[in-house]
């Protein structure tokens, strides 16, 4: 496997603008010729298909939801970040280029960063163009919030509702661009596999999620934002139905997979009440900046929170990190949340939770000024849980809630496959080892808007195609294999649900290559997953047909390809010796019990390659180097 | 935990017949979202080899709009601002008898058991629900002011999540509040003006082929609506059509000069 | 429908102005003063009758819209609930359809009774104070005035601030004011006209 980052030359500050210059354009008139397909329509995909549609392209756009407007997108709450320096607080694109890197605890590759920084002032520009209602000051200019992990405010938000607003912008594009006949729109429709021809990804197979019906999809190029795979964890915060079988099937047909063991746990989310528990509800970090963070100092404290007198309580964050306190960022704050709770001193019933109080805040600011803050979030609270916590403070617990990892993309975002491009969440990108605070939605729209429009122009010049239609032999080949595949699942009518086998690879995840790791459990999940693997294989109940609306079937086919991917995010987390962002192994820490890098042998991307079934993948390296952002340990202290 | 009825909307596909079918629910704890009942009930029902109920559901945390079920009468069940997602057990009563069906309405057809085609939702978007901002044309976001009154009305407009809650508790079917809410949120703001006529004319004009109801002021859509959207934006839309059925005027065909 | 019912609620108003000329009695001429409007009203002559011309269409367009948005509605739910609860509507909005139809059979009788008497066996042409009187004193009757007047008020109280509503004609401002006003036109136009047969049967108005 080639890995070519194809990072064009120059200063940093001139690379994209250079870029964009060498790249080869294809001519208005050429451009209703060719065919893109765009798996997809969250903010990466939605923004990608509109703005291509709008190039001139063809753009067949495929979403496995009844709208494109319900792409899990929509439940980012806090905000999105934009280096505007609209403040006058010192940001800079600089700054925010610096702010990402080192927050990615130094594994990601400077000029995507830098690009992302650039463009982000671009994405504030076209959103508000398009009549996204972001907060307004009293001089109808933008508002803006500070959010983790930076001393500016750059951070543009649409109350608690950011993610909503910026689809639904994009969404918007989307359905202009179909009314014009430019996009022609596959709702409920899965991707289930990807074909490739000489070399080139040329369409996918895909399954009508109505009717049942496999039928392929011929295309110049393939785009997919199809989002993280945050559910092999089974309870995330993720929405149910968010997969990753659009990126584990062009992986296993050539995609490298870039870092699979960097997983974003959020630390504050409601806990779990109980074994129907479907999944997990985020709680904005905002809240971390008036909520105070204990557990009791004793073990096995049962009194209510309010009965616990100042002393007898512990505000281990404080405790620990004096400069930074509740503030620390998302990995040690979630890390430090474990650490109590497996000393026995978590709260509630489960024992699985620590305190989130805003009693001093109240006392301090009053009722009225801590519910304008955040009212909406005490409300969702309550809704959920049946507690107030005006008057009792929060339980919160950190959950799963981002993928680092993803398809390993170029700077142009081509995966190791020719004409397959990889945009948003799906790909391996921009945010190293830990993403910050309103990042993601920057990065999702940047790619889709400003990124993807330019380069995949620059393939189509160069790439010279023959023409197919779905009669070719390679085509019928992956749709036989993939109806193959749904015969199986559907044949096995064995004892246990989909679901049952989902939470058993879960907690497996979550306990062993969650929060924290180390090479001895890295080594029981491997032993343990292929035996979860065949129950599914052997057991599993797929009622119904094929041929019908069925739910099980389409939950088994993700369940399947989660299995083999919780396997390689295993593999990747047990070779990777050192801690950084997300990824914590507890035999790399100091003495403070802090994460410890090693750069001189893991400053690099890890990127798998598929041998085969049965056979390990490969593991390769991208060496990341840091001209601009100079190597340093975090400190939070 | 409670023990509860359940009388579930049971339908093979578009073109077959439903009924109400009786299931029991046991042992059901009051933390669990009517979901996670839901959830529970196909499990079981899987073990026996029956076939799971079908319903819409993705986000679980009342944003994505996916979800929606006819509970006992009311769309998204007897909670106010709350979606059937965030709809918490705790709501009901030990040996409680609830109807489940689905959103009912023809422009809202049944796809199996609870799931009904939304798509005209998207047709009515298709129609002019945008600014016909391309990307790159953007100017500088703060060259355009936007007074704070209007931004946060357009929000409240925004937030609508296209369950559809609207048509399936208005006694007509009638889709004016999602419509609305569209044509309020870019009504309000200076970048929605240029194209402010023609959407309000093509948006109801393909409301109203979809097959929706008409609306006869009811406002069962305001209570039903889980982000508590006000018939104002009616009001607001109506005003719209009437002057711009009054005013309108098709651009000129002599285009522009290449 | 919001157009017509506001043309039928001018009519409403100005046709209780008249009726309440019931209570100023006679005149020193001995001529009561509702029989002296009516005189006035007939003056008119043609343009009576281009009046009540017009008054025929505005019902009857009311009428046709009325069908036309029942269908409309009909169509758009061609399976219905096996359960619903009311939950914003209130019972004036839910029954338009029944309190509608009720106030056009009121309609009817009305004209029957006191325009051209054909129902009113005591009819006079022109002594309106006397056939107002002959009618009134049977208690059936007057029932039916009442049921029909409370119809119309429900009908009117949803009908006045929808029609605000239906023409955009509001602002999220005066909104509290417009629900307050058609309550308060309705509670005038259903008190002001029950109150004659009432006081008819308890004999504050007689001969």
């Amino acid at each position: 496997m080639q890995l070519d980052s194809k990072i064009p030359s120059g200063p940093i500050e001139k690379k994209w603008d250079t870029h964009r210059f060498e790249m080869k354009l294809v001519n208005p008139a050429n451009k209703r010729k060719y065919n893109i397909i765009v798996v997809g329509s969250g903010l990466a995909g939605a923004s990608a298909a509109a703005s291509m549609a709008e190039l001139g392209y063809n753009v067949k756009c495929f979403c496995y939801q009844d709208s494109p407007r319900r792409a899990h997108s929509i439940a980012a709450q806090g905000g999105i970040n934009a280096a505007k320096n609209y403040q006058n607080d010192g940001d800079s694109i600089y700054r925010l280029f610096y702010d990402t890197v080192k927050g990615g605890d130094f594994r990601a590759r400077e000029a995507n960063v830098y690009r992302l920084a650039q463009i982000s002032v671009n994405i504030i520009d076209q959103c508000a163009a398009q009549g996204v209602p972001f907060a307004r000051e009293y001089s109808g200019l933008l508002a803006n919030r500070s959010f983790g992990g930076a001393q500016v405010s750059r951070t543009f938000y649409a109350r608690g509702q950011t993610g909503q607003q910026l689809l639904l912008g994009a969404y918007q594009a989307l359905e202009r661009q179909i009314y014009l006949g430019k996009v022609e729109m596959f709702p409920r429709t899965e991707m289930l596999d990807l074909i490739i021809i000489d070399g080139k990804a040329r369409g996918i197979t895909a399954r009508n999620l109505v009717t049942g019906k496999i039928e392929s999809f011929i295309a110049d190029a393939v785009v997919l934002g199809t989002g993280g795979y945050g559910n092999v964890f089974y309870l995330s915060t993720n929405a149910k139905n968010s997969n990753a079988t659009a990126i584990w099937r062009a992986y296993k047909r050539g995609a490298g997979f870039g870092n699979p063991c960097f997983t974003q746990i959020h630390p504050t989310c409601i806990p779990v009440s109980g074994d129907y528990q479907s999944k997990l509800t985020l709680m904005s970090e905002s809240l971390r900046n008036d909520g105070r963070i204990w557990v009791p100092k004793q073990k096995g404290d049962k009194r209510p929170a309010q009965q616990i007198p100042e002393d007898d309580r512990d505000y281990y964050l404080e405790r620990r990190y004096p400069s930074f306190g509740n503030l620390v960022p998302r990995d040690v704050a979630s890390r430090a949340a474990k650490a109590v709770c497996d000393e026995g001193r978590g709260v509630g019933e489960t024992a699985l939770g620590v305190y989130l109080d805003f009693g001093a805040a109240i006392k301090r600011s009053g009722e009225d000024v801590i519910r304008e803050k955040y009212g909406n979030l005490f409300d969702m609270y309550q809704r959920i849980t049946d507690e107030n916590p005006y008057k009792q403070p929060m339980r919160i617990y950190p959950a799963v809630h981002y993928t680092m990892g993803g398809l390993w993309v170029d700077y142009n975002l081509m995966s190791t496959i020719a004409g397959l491009f990889i945009i948003g969440e799906a790909n391996f990108s921009d945010h190293g080892a830990n993403r910050l605070g309103a990042s993601a939605l920057m990065q999702g729209l940047a790619d889709g808007y400003f990124v993807i429009p330019y380069t995949i122009g620059n393939y189509l010049a160069n790439a010279s195609l023959q023409k197919i239609d779905s009669s070719h032999q390679g085509v019928k080949q992956v749709e036989s294999e993939v109806s193959e595949r749904i015969k199986k699942l559907l044949s096995i009518k064995g004892k246990r649900t989909v679901d049952s086998i989902h939470r058993e690879l879960g907690k497996l995840v979550w306990d062993e290559c969650g929060m924290a790791r180390n090479a001895e459990g890295l080594k029981r999940g491997l032993e343990k997953i292929p035996g979860i693997k065949e129950e599914f294989w052997k057991n599993v109940n797929v009622l119904g047909e094929g041929q019908d609306f069925n739910q099980s079937l389409e939950k088994a086919g993700r369940v399947a390809d989660f299995l083999e991917l919780a396997e390689l995010m295993f593999m990747d987390a047990f070779a990777r010796e050192e801690s950084c962002g997300g990824h914590f192994r507890t035999e790399y820490q100091n003495t403070e019990g802090e994460a410890l890098r090693n750069d001189i042998d893991f400053s690099h991307a890890a990127v798998w390659e598929y041998q085969g079934e049965g056979k390990k993948p490969l593991r390769h390296k991208e060496e990341l180097s840091f001209e601009y952002v100079h190597l340093a340990q975090r400190s939070y202290k | 935990m409670m023990n509860l009825v359940l009388y579930v909307w049971r339908q093979k596909n578009a073109q077959s017949q439903g009924q109400m079918v009786r299931y029991d629910a046991k042992n059901v704890s009051p933390d669990m979202s009517f979901l996670e009942m839901l959830d529970v009930i196909n499990e079981e029902l899987i073990s026996k080899g029956q076939d799971p109920i079908a319903f819409d559901h993705d986000c679980r945390e009342g944003i994505c709009g996916s979800c929606g079920l006819m509970i006992n009468g009311q769309a998204h069940g007897p909670k106010k601002a709350t979606t059937t997602c965030q709809l918490h057990m705790r709501s009901f009563k030990d040996g409680d008898s609830i109807y489940i069906e689905p959103w009912r309405a023809k422009a809202f057809p049944v796809i199996k058991d609870l799931v009904v085609d939304r798509s005209s939702f998207d047709r009515i978007i298709q129609a002019g629900g945008y600014v016909s901002v391309s990307t790159g044309n953007a100017p500088d976001a703060n060259s355009t002011p936007v007074p704070k009154t209007n931004a946060d009305k357009a929000m409240d407009a925004a937030s609508c999540i296209g369950c559809g809650a609207c048509v399936a508790s208005c006694p007509n079917s009638s889709a004016m509040l999602f419509t609305s809410a569209k044509i309020g949120h870019l009504g309000l703001l200076p970048q929605g003006q240029p194209e402010r006529k023609e959407r309000v004319l093509n948006m109801v004009t393909t409301m109203d082929k979809e097959g929706f109801g008409s609306c006869t002021n009811h406002r069962e859509c305001e209570a039903a609506c889980p982000k508590e959207i006000t018939v104002d934006f009616i009001a607001r839309m109506n005003r719209d059509y009437l002057w711009a059925s009054l005013t309108y005027q098709k651009p000129s065909a002599r285009g522009g000069g290449e | 429908m919001a157009i017509t019912g506001l043309m039928g609620f001018g009519f409403v108003i100005m046709h209780m102005l008249g009726n309440l000329q019931i209570y100023l009695g006679q005149n020193v001429e001995g001529i009561y003063a509702l029989d002296q409007y009516a005189k006035n009203l007939r003056a008119f002559g043609p343009m009576l009758y281009v009046a009540r011309f017009g008054l025929l269409t505005i019902v009857l367009l009311h009428i046709v819209a009325a069908f036309q948005l029942t269908k409309i509605s009909h169509q758009g739910r061609p399976v219905k609930y096996y359960k619903t609860v009311a939950t914003g509507s209130d019972y004036a909005s839910r029954t338009m359809r029944v309190s509608g139809p009720i106030v056009l059979l009121f309609i009817i009788y009305h004209l029957l009774d006191f325009t051209f008497g054909n129902v009113n066996p005591n009819f006079h042409e022109g002594q309106v104070y006397a056939n107002v009187l002959a009618s009134f004193s049977n208690p059936l009757i007057s029932l039916f005035y009442i049921v029909a007047m409370l119809s119309l008020g429900l009908h009117m109280y949803h009908g006045l601030w929808s029609l605000f509503q239906s023409l955009g004609a509001n602002n999220t401002k005066y909104n509290d004011l417009i629900r307050k006003f058609a309550l308060l036109a309705t509670l005038v136009v259903v008190i002001g006209n029950i109150s004659i047969p009432i006081s008819v049967l308890i004999g504050v108005i007689k001969k």
